[in-house]
């Protein structure tokens, strides 16, 4: 059966509908320019969960719930659901620390990112600029022979364990429900100011996360491989979902009157334009050694990829690490100690990359 | 006689980067390539099309794709 998903014209629309839902996420009590931020809301739910004690930024996110699990059921509606794992765990886990960390220091993902340029916030394209390097810093060393190794198939519980983290997860926040006013509910957090007390109503994104989730998977929405295979092979094909995703999210904020021009007081953001350039160098880098942009890492997870989910448990490893060392930045800037570790986190990158290599 | 590339294991960009090698360096005009995801196959069939190797044929064995594109 043909994947009308994984035609051009399906990326397209998968890209927009992303678009649309992120800036609808965000009409419906998301934050701004933040209708859906996997890093940021990975960073959240590893605040809920009391990884991290930063209190405004502490809440279960229901779409990270959503993008598993829908990405799970297309994976087994499909038949694409393939438990498989081995290639260079370790590595992966520690790519998806210093991700985390680099996308904390511009303060959102690549997601965000477009998000927050067609919100009219022009430090994204700063941030963008960093991204597009850092990828093509990878893509060099995919040329040179880099890569993470083969995965191995699997017994069928690897498969599942990440999806079944994600009901684990969301059965929690049924029986820990938010209390109006209380920053805590039994074993979880919860924010009750500043960015982790935003958000839509809980039905609203779960059921928004679960379309993404579905939709990503078939379509294998990828907002690095976008940037990736322009740069590595000249192919268009993932980048016109990524496109789709801008232009939509654009018109809606034009429509719904969210478009506010300018660098200065934009909201979640900060002005230095050299970290907000050099913390996406490195999340950028480190999602093309890794494979996949943090959403992607979590429709893989959820269609049987151990090794993405191990990704995705290093990108919470690392937001806890960016918030106890005081890493993240905040809207009066980047710190010296998140400085430090962006360079940490590039020479760690470096050395994946001139190690991991097979001779070509 | 036809060139083979296996990367079955390997997630992307690797298959494309193996398939579109050994179309550069093809003395045949056909070339096996061995994938076992979905993703993987698709993308080696895109990138065999973009060079014009568009005659393509799958065949699906023991949870992989063999495709056989030619010129």
């Amino acid at each position: 059966m043909k994947n009308v998903l994984a035609t051009r014209r399906g990326i397209i629309c998968v890209g927009a509908v992303i678009g649309i839902l992120a800036i609808l996420l965000q009409y419906f009590g998301n934050p701004v320019n933040m209708g859906v931020c996997v890093a940021c809301f990975l960073r959240d739910t590893t605040g809920a969960l009391g990884l991290h004690r930063a209190p405004v930024v502490q809440y279960v996110r229901p779409e990270i719930i959503g993008f598993v699990l829908g990405s799970f059921v297309a994976a087994i509606v499909f038949k694409e659901f393939r438990p498989r794992t081995g290639s260079a765990p370790i590595i992966r886990f520690v790519l998806g620390a210093f991700a985390m960390i680099g996308a904390l220091i511009f303060l959102g993902c690549p997601w965000r990112a477009l998000q927050r340029l067609a919100g009219g916030d022009f430090n994204a394209i700063l941030g963008l600029i960093g991204l597009f390097v850092g990828i093509w810093i990878g893509t060099l060393f995919l040329k040179n022979g880099y890569n993470l190794g083969v995965t191995q198939k699997t017994r069928s519980s690897v498969g599942w364990v990440f999806t079944i983290i994600m009901i684990g997860l969301l059965i929690l926040v049924l029986l820990n429900p938010q209390i109006e006013g209380e920053s805590q509910s039994g074993v979880l957090f919860y924010s009750i100011e500043g960015p982790g007390s935003m958000h839509a109503p809980f039905i609203i994104s779960i059921v928004f996360g679960l379309i993404i989730g579905f939709l990503a998977q078939r379509s294998r929405f990828c907002t690095m491989g976008a940037i990736r295979d322009l740069i590595l092979f000249r192919h268009m094909h993932l980048f016109l979902g990524i496109a789709g995703l801008f232009i939509a999210a654009l018109i809606m904020n034009l429509i719904l009157n969210q478009f506010n021009p300018g660098f200065a007081n934009q909201p979640i953001a900060h002005t230095m334009h050299i970290w907000n350039f050099g913390g996406m160098v490195l999340a950028g880098l480190a999602f093309t050694l890794a494979g996949g942009c943090p959403g992607r890492q979590l429709f893989l997870s959820g269609e049987g990829d151990g090794d993405a989910a191990i990704f995705v448990v290093g990108m919470i490893a690392g937001a806890a690490f960016a918030h106890n060392f005081g890493l993240a930045s905040s809207g009066a800037g980047a710190t010296t100690a998140g400085i430090i570790a962006l360079f940490i986190g590039l020479i760690v990158c470096l050395a994946i990359g001139f190690t991991m290599r097979e001779r070509v | 006689m036809s060139k083979l590339v296996d990367a079955r294991g390997l997630s992307c960009p690797q298959p494309v980067i193996k398939t579109l090698n050994a179309i550069k360096t093809a003395d045949t005009s056909e070339i096996v390539v061995l994938v076992d995801t979905d993703t993987a196959k698709e993308n080696v069939i895109r990138a065999a099309k973009s060079e014009s190797w568009d005659e393509i044929d799958i065949k699906e064995e023991d949870g992989a794709y063999r495709i056989t594109i030619r010129k």
